[in-house]
């Protein structure tokens, strides 16, 4: 493959096979793409949904952490004889008891289940305590004397990357560098100095956390005969069972894992955390089960959310806006440990060219320790900063060159079925098709430039991984497996190891299943979240299930129909090719008369060839380049998302109102469309919650917002209407076509209210969120910026007051960026 | 210390001894089992615990059960008719308006109070009787569109059988 280009053979004979495929299908299918209820829908809506912070057991008792209130100190002793004195308490147990280290990522391996020798954030789990009831412990832990010694905190990037005197991690080679990342593709200095104009630009991206609604919460049973049962509102068991058999040094076969429904994770439950340990140790130490819930304020602290990234860009462009080069660099603040941050680190850089030809590449990532809780994956996971900036720098730029943003956009798209500059294999996209249908339902044409002052409309573009192409830990095995049984009754299970986080995945797992085996989804029961009785699923993290488990679940479903199928044609003499099953029928497509019901295929083939149950599994094609760091990026397929904002901006109050928001989406196909708009419209706001509100700001180590009604997420008053568009272009690899859903459309959200802002007041906010401060002092940076409000500005009046140096400068006098923001540093 | 709580539950009387301290939001769950409504929050802030107190939506995680001992209290898991369920649960299954569902009861309980005052609410009625509650997952377009649908339904319903 060539960079940037199609491969004309290639793309055209993929696109004559869905072509037919897509026909066919189409008329054929009973289920996939219907608008069908969710198959726990009548549970969620009536409350019988039981949730892990929902399960009781009998004698079960209940756990507290201990945290730290210090942003950095050592540990000198710990003295928990008077909690142990406490009448109801059990047992006290701290980071001496599980000496191991932890951490997602096989290479940075830097956190203990319970704080040992130090603690890094304020929250830092040191203790926990087994009481009779959550009062009980709650009460010891604050009789347990911890002696700390006080360290300097590092609570910014700066003070991160100079302070040689002080580490949070002794293993920091440089200050509190976490790791530093250089790739380089193509010749980037030969290729600046063919452009015509070079465009700088800086932009920090607030840190933001997910805040699903249920809170953090396991059950521990470590039963006598040793085998620990733990129920987590996780979205990785198969991860977190690993860690636990690690801990504890027990055979990962003596260790059962559960993931209930989760109520929300969007990213925050994918790490495995203190409480989980914390429980399970209790448990094996009291001989009862054990449960945890968080509070609010704890799940604030536990954080691993969106990582606050300082950015610079810098792109080369021809006269006609062609791309020659970029170069991008990132510092992201990675609070107390690593998580997620080495990938959180390359995805900042990984994915701009999946949308824009980009033919010389460059990229700088850092990621800094601070004394602050951990970042780690949000949904969107390290490529929302970037998007954010890459899109409002694009649109500088088209301002710049006075090309209409949208056609400059579609100009420099990435083409399907081809290759970026930093190896990643681009297939199927409709990124094209996204822009034209948003820019049709919003009227942008006729609203650009056009509305009067105070009123904007944006764009934006982006794309999103279908799943990660390799692994956390390296390994061959597959990615998902699934595993169906059908019963003598025609019933139809699916396992797999996939948790329900509210995306739906358990009911697209049914519908794959039902559709195959022409049976109803309700007739199909899914046990997922489950490492003793599923077969592995990595997890719901990076938008991988619906294609990974979902092309597992049809592997597995296939093969049952081939058996189903050669019984059937067998006892009613048909040829096999003419069988087909839909609506609890099997039956010749010539002749629908000659038919079975499902039960009597099952009883045929269970006839036939014995208790009935096939297995399947999902692997990506080997997708890595060829250089240190490609392993993140690659994905079997890209999604792509394209997102209108319409604003209105309040020049005396700085208040941002977003009037609506207008969002296409490729997911291939929809395998349910009401789900697919589901999750348009919570990462539309979800994303427009970061752009506007949501802030995880912290004071001398101590979260400034710790609670709901400081850390403002959008309420039913604040969200505008959203219209979700589907756009279907079926991927060759996806189950039936489909691609992910459920976190691209977050990214273009923040960028494209950005652009509309500039749109209605001509002021570039290269800082989220946008708040009316932040609005306000853009405006009086611009001459005659305030009281405006009168009449319409022209755009080159608008212009002028915005960006009156053009291009090749670093930054316009109307930006309003971090005051602090310097790459410096970045990559040096 | 504990104290005997008189409380009527979804219709039924219960005699409950439950430490006096305890919210009505812990009493439903620990003392009575009653685990639909949920948690988020326990300062006010989220809607997640919300039932109906005498038909008014109510915080359960901010009442102490000794205040609504002669009130009638509705929770999530007496909105269904038997096996019958309210429209509003029908439509919120059929429209999405669940996705990880945690929300959802409180979500519920304050729709339901709207729904007792007009069965014509306007989006923007939606919006003020919900605005108490969070939802982190549907970006609220869903629950909207549940509930006006619920409202159309339950109007139809008592034309057909009017009461
Ligand atoms: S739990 Fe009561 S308002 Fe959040
Ligand atoms: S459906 Fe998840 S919080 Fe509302």
């Amino acid at each position: 493959m060539v960079t940037g280009q199609t491969h004309p053979d290639e793309a055209r004979q993929w696109e004559k096979t869905m072509a037919t495929a897509t026909k066919e299908q189409e008329t054929e299918f009973s289920i996939i793409g219907k608008r069908n209820p969710k198959i726990e829908a009548h549970q969620k809506a009536s409350g019988e949904t039981r949730y892990a912070g929902d399960i009781k057991l009998p004698r079960l008792i209940w756990a507290k952490l201990l945290r730290s209130p210090h942003p950095h100190a050592r540990i000198r002793s710990i003295d928990a004889s008077r909690a142990l004195a406490c009448p109801g308490v059990q047992s006290v147990i701290t980071g001496a008891d599980m000496p191991v280290t932890i951490g997602i990522m096989p290479t940075s391996q830097d956190e203990h289940p319970l704080a040992v020798d130090k603690v890094r954030y304020v929250g830092d789990p040191v203790a926990a305590v087994a009481a009779v009831d959550e009062e009980t412990a709650a009460d010891a832990c604050r009789l347990i004397d911890v002696a700390y010694e006080l360290l300097p905190p590092i609570l910014t990037i700066d003070e991160a990357l100079t302070r040689e005197d002080v580490k949070i991690h002794e293993h920091s080679r440089r200050a509190n560098v976490h790791r530093e990342v250089h790739l380089d593709f193509g010749d980037v200095e030969g290729a600046f100095a063919e452009a015509d104009h070079v465009q700088e630009d800086e932009f920090f991206f607030e840190g933001t956390t997910h805040a699903a609604m249920e809170n953090y919460a396991a059950v521990a049973h470590w039963e006598l005969n040793d085998k620990l049962t733990l129920w987590s509102s996780t979205q990785v068991p198969h991860y977190l069972h690993r860690e636990l058999a690690k801990v504890f040094e027990v055979p990962k076969s003596r260790i059962r894992v559960i993931a209930p429904p989760v109520g929300g994770g969007f990213g925050g439950k994918s790490d495995p955390f203190s409480h989980e340990f914390a429980v399970a140790l209790l448990s094996r130490r009291c001989g009862r089960p054990v449960k945890i819930v968080l509070d609010r304020e704890e799940a604030f602290y536990t954080h691993r959310g969106r990582h606050p990234v300082r950015m610079h860009v810098k792109t080369g462009v021809k006269n006609d806006g062609t791309i020659t080069a970029v170069h991008f660099q990132s510092i992201l603040d990675g609070g107390g440990y690593s998580s997620y941050g080495l990938a959180s680190t390359y995805y900042t850089g990984a994915l701009l060219g999946v949308t824009y030809r980009i033919p010389a590449y460059k990229f700088d990532g850092t990621r800094v320790y601070t004394n602050k809780p951990a970042c780690g994956p949000k949904r969107g996971h390290g490529t929302t900063q970037p998007r954010f900036a890459f899109e409002c720098h694009l649109d500088k730029i088209a301002e710049q060159l006075g090309l209409n943003p949208v056609e400059y956009r579609k100009k420099i798209l990435t083409p399907p079925y081809s290759e970026t500059v930093n190896q990643l294999r681009v297939t199927s996209s409709a990124a094209n098709e996204c822009l034209d249908r948003v820019v049709e339902a919003s009227d942008f044409g006729e609203k650009f430039r056009k509305l009067p002052y105070g009123k904007g409309v944006g764009v934006a573009l982006s794309c999103y991984i279908s799943g990660a192409g390799l692994p956390i830990y390296w390994n061959d095995m597959p990615h998902s497996g699934a595993t169906i049984k059908v019963d003598r009754g025609g019933g139809v299970t699916v396992y797999c190891g996939v948790a329900d986080l509210g995306q739906g995945c358990d009911s697209l797992l049914a519908y794959i299943a039902a559709e195959e085996l022409g049976v109803e989804p309700g007739d199909v029961r899914v046990v997922a979240g489950d490492t003793d009785l599923a077969p592995v699923d990595l997890g719901s993290y990076s938008s991988r299930v619906t294609f990974m488990a979902g092309n597992a679940v049809l592997d597995a479903a296939q093969k049952m129909k081939r058996q189903i199928f050669a019984a059937v044609a067998e006892n009613l003499e048909v040829p096999l090719e003419r069988l087909a099953a839909s609506w609890g029928q099997v039956y010749d497509t010539d002749d629908r008369t000659r038919c079975v019901t499902f039960e009597e295929a099952a009883i045929l083939a269970e006839s036939a060839c014995g208790t009935l149950a096939t297995v399947g599994s999902y692997k990506p094609p080997h997708l890595a380049g060829n250089y240190k760091g490609s392993g993140v990026g690659p994905s079997p397929a890209y999604s792509f998302t394209s997102c209108v904002a319409q604003v209105e901006v309040n020049t005396d109050t700085g208040h941002v109102r977003v009037e609506k928001l207008w969002l296409a989406h490729d997911c291939g196909r929809a395998l349910n469309p009401v789900n697919v708009e589901g999750q348009i419209e919570g990462s539309a706001y979800m994303g427009l919650g970061e752009a506007l509100l949501e802030e995880s700001a912290f004071r001398q180590g101590l979260h400034k917002k710790p609670s709901f009604l400081e850390y403002r997420l959008p309420t039913f008053l604040d969200m505008p209407p959203v219209e979700s568009i589907i756009v279907e272009n079926p991927d060759r690899e996806g189950p039936y076509g489909a691609k992910e859903a459920g976190e691209g459309p977050l990214n273009p959200v923040p960028p494209a209210i950005a652009n509309a802002i500039f749109d209605a007041i001509g002021v570039r906010l290269d800082a989220t969120p946008f708040t009316p401060e932040k609005v306000l002092r853009a405006l009086a940076r611009v001459p005659g910026g305030r009281g405006q409000g009168t009449g319409s500005a022209g755009i080159a009046g608008r212009t002028e007051q915005s960006d009156p140096r053009g291009l090749s400068r670093r930054r316009s006098s109307a930006t309003e960026s971090r005051p602090t923001a310097t790459a410096n540093g970045a990559g040096s | 210390m504990k104290q005997i709580l008189h409380l009527r539950v979804n219709g039924q009387p219960f005699e409950v001894l439950a430490p006096v301290h305890h919210t009505l939001l812990e009493v439903l769950r620990e003392e009575m089992d009653l685990t639909g409504t949920k948690h988020g929050c326990e300062l006010g802030e989220c809607g997640a615990c919300t039932v109906l107190v005498n038909d008014v939506p109510t915080l359960s995680c901010l009442t102490l059960p000794v205040e609504v001992q002669n009130a009638e209290i509705a929770t999530v898991e007496g909105m269904a008719d038997g096996s019958t369920m309210h429209p509003l649960q029908t439509a919120f299954a059929e429209n999405g308006a669940a996705q990880c569902g945690y929300c959802t009861p409180g979500i519920l309980m304050s729709a339901r109070a709207l729904l007792d005052r007009t069965l014509e609410p306007t989006e923007d009625d939606v919006r003020q009787a919900l605005s108490g509650n969070l939802c982190r997952c549907t970006g609220y377009t869903k629950i909207i569109d549940a509930v006006l649908q619920a409202g159309r339904d339950l109007k139809l319903r008592r034309a057909i059988h009017p009461t």
